[in-house]
């Protein structure tokens, strides 16, 4: 698998402040990546520089093998062959969808373009608004204008600026897994930048987790889920309790057991996702539940385990009473040990 | 972006930048190099204060006259229903369409010893001579006033009226339901924060005023523009000219800054929070008629009497109109056309070039600019006159010693040195508007139309072109008609039998030809009345232009 874009210790930022702190990054072809992270953490502004619209302070980006920045070298953005979908879509309002659609093929007669954005508006289901001017599209419609838009003039890598920032929460839902399919068929390598974890976990091959200009992680979505390799991870991707331990020879105390520890010396800190804590009549370790919240398919239970509080998620198989003792036990893979 | 462009772009910029300096820095350099010297010394003892006294008392009666028509309009229509306010509600904007030397020359026609009202009177009480009676002297100061008032007091009703639309409501009936009586409402709440837009339009209105050269030639009031074509033009004396031009120069700036420091209060009185607009009052009986009143005298004293006499005036004359007119018609909707072009371009390309991040010179270039259109004419012609007659003697004089060549005049007195001043006055009024369109346009589609393959040039030309059209198009009919209007400038700059419309109608109506003037004022008229339509539609609604709904 070759890269589809690559960025070498790429160093950016605005009015000396860094927002990019020597990354560097491989972008497989034909996958889509997602670039996550909290805002302010570089993802968009690695993304702007990816198609040219920003030109880094230093390091070196390739796009498809050909390098596009670096010393003495910046390609225009026109010169790049990258689509862009835009968080408002910029979609043109004095042109129509189809004419929006073929504004960037640049080859064939004016008849083949109009056939070309035809043919990608009824590929992606909304032929019937060709002759339509964007501002009477729905959020959703808009969006796939913008996609076909961009995929139109054929890109080396399709770059989304948070896709779904424009459309309304009840919108969202339905349109990930259509985008997703979308990319899918479409088999273009994409880079999509968004600050929310589920749509990265939705939409991507791959995740890059960022923060303050640098990446924390990446992988597979589950990987990261999983996996995480810092609190910062854990906590990003998913709700997550936070315990202190201790070390004591190879092994670390936590309220919820000895593990083995990582290597190393130093303080520890322990973390398990709430839903894979096992509740059970018994067998564990003993917690009292101060509170139950029932969320229909799940129950969220506050317990209090010698003292300390911990979120556990379990199944909506039975109700639980506050004051009620109940038994705990964690996976050693569940319970995640960082140093801290 | 690569470094050549760049380049190129500040350059031009800077050009612009120092284009647009030039008038105001070579009359201060001729006014202050001059020095005190005795000169200044004979025209501080002899016509200087006369010029200094007069402009300041034609300024505060302007102020008064404007102040009073404009606010009181602008309340009655906004705040009241009567018989014909809404017909009035536009209509008080139409005198914004005739020049103040047209309005001049109708009313010295109208009121002069040999114009029908004083024939009529004589007639009716059988005077003989003029010392049989007294009646007022429209060629005075006092008549000055009065012409301007009603020619510029549609600046303070527009504002005014904007201010009393954007108020808040509830601030006047809170002021009701504490016991104020409507009056005195009006007087402590709605006219205080109406107050600064009332200012900035007050200023535009003296800025107007300083820098009428017909009004005042007519009338022969000693102000401070009629001196410097005296002193300049009449005797010659170019250093006292170029002091007298400053010395005004520093008048329009003391206006300028404090339009500015209203505007900024303007911005502040403006509640963040609107609440539901006005409910307007319906008047009946003697307040409706009243209200009419007020209301309709300064349309028809301002617009349909001095249209109507004019109309009159133009089909009663039969004199052959000859060729001359269509030749001037001509000329002047050409002048007036390569002015617009030229401020839209250099307008566009200092916007772009900001927008693109190309030139930093560009906001300086157009903050120079903005001051441009508060430069009187006069002052104006006089600063491009001093470098451009440089730069003829110079060049000229070299090709003439060096080569033998006679060149006669290079830049002085041709098209060039008309459509350069065109642009020093016009310009910030084509930047500034379409600077504001610009801004309209998300930045995102400009970068959107990059990553489609298109560079800057035809992504000005595919996407910002089209969305800029309606502004575009009021740029250019404001500065068309501008320029169309324009006198003092024009008639110093101007090439040698070079006559436009508004030098023709100046020229005419000084000989007392007015028949022969009536036509060309006329067609001014009604150019005119394409900005003031604009802008009496835009107070109306306040859509963009950028972006259809």
């Amino acid at each position: 698998m070759s890269a589809a874009l690559d960025f070498i210790d790429v160093r950016h930022g605005y009015d000396r402040q860094i927002v990019l702190d020597s990354l560097s990054l491989l972008v497989p072809e034909g996958r889509v990546t997602c670039l996550l992270g909290p805002s302010g953490c570089g993802k968009t502004t690695l993304l702007r520089i990816a198609a040219g619209l920003e030109r880094p302070w230093s390091g070196r980006v390739r796009l498809g093998g050909r390098e596009v920045d670096g010393d003495n070298v910046h390609l225009p953005p026109e010169q790049r062959g990258v689509g862009f979908v835009f968080q408002d879509f910029a979609l043109f309002p004095h042109l129509d969808v189809l004419e929006n659609v073929a504004f960037g093929i640049r080859s064939g007669r004016r008849s083949d373009r109009h056939a070309r954005a035809r043919a990608l508006l009824e590929r992606l289901g909304i032929g019937d608004k060709a002759d339509v001017h964007p501002h009477l599209l729905s959020g959703g419609q808009q969006q796939r204008v913008a996609l076909a838009r961009a995929l139109a003039p054929d890109p080396a890598v399709l770059l989304l600026d948070e896709p779904f920032s424009g459309l309304d929460t009840v919108l969202r839902r339905g349109v990930y897994e259509d985008l997703r399919n979308l990319l899918g068929q479409t088999g273009v390598t994409a880079v999509v930048v968004t600050h929310d974890p589920v749509e990265a976990m939705i939409l991507g091959d791959s995740i890059v987790l960022m923060n303050k200009g640098r990446i924390e992680q990446q992988g597979a979505p589950e990987a990261l889920y999983r996996r995480p390799e810092n609190p910062f991870v854990m906590r990003f991707l998913g709700e997550a309790n936070t315990l202190s331990a201790h070390r004591d020879g190879t092994d670390a105390v936590t309220p919820l057991g000895r593990y083995p520890a990582p290597a190393g010396d130093g303080p520890l800190c322990a973390m398990v996702r709430p839903e894979r804590i096992a509740v059970s009549p018994a067998g564990g370790l003993p917690a009292r539940v101060q509170a139950s919240v029932f969320l229909g398919r799940a129950v969220r239970l506050h317990l209090e385990l010698d003292g300390l509080p911990l979120t556990a998620e379990v199944p909506a198989d039975r109700l639980y009473v506050d004051g009620e003792t109940v038994s705990v036990a964690v996976d050693p893979a569940d319970l995640h040990l960082f140093p801290v | 972006m690569t470094a050549a462009p760049r380049r190129i772009a500040s350059a031009a910029t800077l050009a612009v930048a120092a284009l647009v300096a030039l008038p105001i820095l070579s009359v201060a350099w001729t006014a202050l190099s001059a020095g005190l010297g005795p000169q200044w010394v004979h025209l501080w003892a002899t016509v200087l204060p006369d010029y200094v006294i007069n402009t300041l008392l034609l300024s505060v009666w302007v102020s008064l006259g404007v102040a009073v028509i404009g606010v009181s309009t602008a309340w009655l229509v906004t705040m009241c229903r009567f018989p014909g306010s809404a017909v009035l509600r536009w209509a008080l904007v139409l005198p914004l369409a005739l020049p103040a030397y047209v309005v001049a020359f109708l009313y010295t026609d109208l009121l002069e010893y040999a114009g029908p009202v004083q024939a009529a009177l004589r007639d009716a009480f059988e005077w003989r001579t003029r010392r049989d009676y007294w009646f007022p002297e429209i060629r005075s100061l006092g008549g000055a006033a009065f012409v301007m008032s009603m020619a510029f007091y549609p600046y303070v009703f527009l504002l005014a009226r904007s201010a009393f639309l954007e108020q808040s409501h509830d601030a006047w009936e809170v002021s009701r339901t504490l016991g104020d009586s409507p009056l005195r409402a009006f007087r402590r709440v709605a006219l205080p924060l109406a107050w600064p837009s009332v200012v900035v339009g007050i200023a535009l209105a003296v800025m107007e005023t300083v820098s009428d050269y017909g009004v005042v030639s007519f009338f022969s009031v000693p102000t401070l523009t009629n001196g410097l074509f005296n002193v300049w033009l009449v005797m010659g004396d170019r250093a006292a000219g170029a002091q007298i031009a400053l010395l005004l120069l520093l008048f329009v700036m003391a206006l300028v800054m404090v339009e500015r420091r209203a505007r900024a209060r303007r911005a502040y009185f403006a509640l963040s929070t609107r609440s539901r607009s006005a409910a307007p009052v319906t008047l009946r009986g003697w307040q409706a008629a009243a209200a009419l009143a007020v209301c309709a005298v300064p349309v028809l004293l301002g617009f349909v009497w001095p249209v109507w006499r004019l109309a009159g005036l133009a089909v009663g004359y039969d004199g052959a109109a000859g060729p001359d007119f269509a030749a001037v018609v001509a000329r002047s909707l050409g002048l007036a056309g390569a002015a617009a072009a030229l401020t839209l371009v250099v307008g566009l390309g200092l916007a772009y070039a900001a927008r693109l991040g190309l030139s930093r010179s560009a906001r300086f270039a157009a903050r120079i600019a903005s001051f441009g259109y508060a430069l009187p004419g006069a002052v104006l012609a006089i600063g491009v006159m001093i470098p451009f007659g440089a730069f003829d003697r110079v060049v000229g004089g070299t090709l003439r010693d060096q080569w033998g060549i006679t060149t006669g005049l290079l830049l002085s007195g041709t098209v060039f040195a008309l459509l350069s001043a065109y642009l020093v006055r016009f310009l910030t009024l084509s930047h500034g508007s379409l600077e504001a369109g610009l801004q309209r346009i998300r930045p995102s589609l400009d970068m959107a139309a990059r990553t489609l393959g298109r560079g800057a040039a035809a992504t000005l030309g595919r996407v910002h072109l089209p969305l800029l059209r309606g502004a575009l198009v009021t740029a250019g009919l404001l500065v068309f008609v501008d320029v169309l209007k324009e006198l003092p400038a024009t008639l110093v700059l101007r090439p040698f039998d070079f006559e436009t419309l508004a030098t023709s109608v100046y020229t005419l109506a000084s000989d007392e030809r007015y028949g022969e003037a009536a036509a060309p004022a006329l067609v001014l008229t009604l150019a005119g009345l394409i900005p003031a339509v604009l802008l009496s539609g835009l107070l109306g609604r306040r859509a963009g232009v950028a972006e259809p709904p």
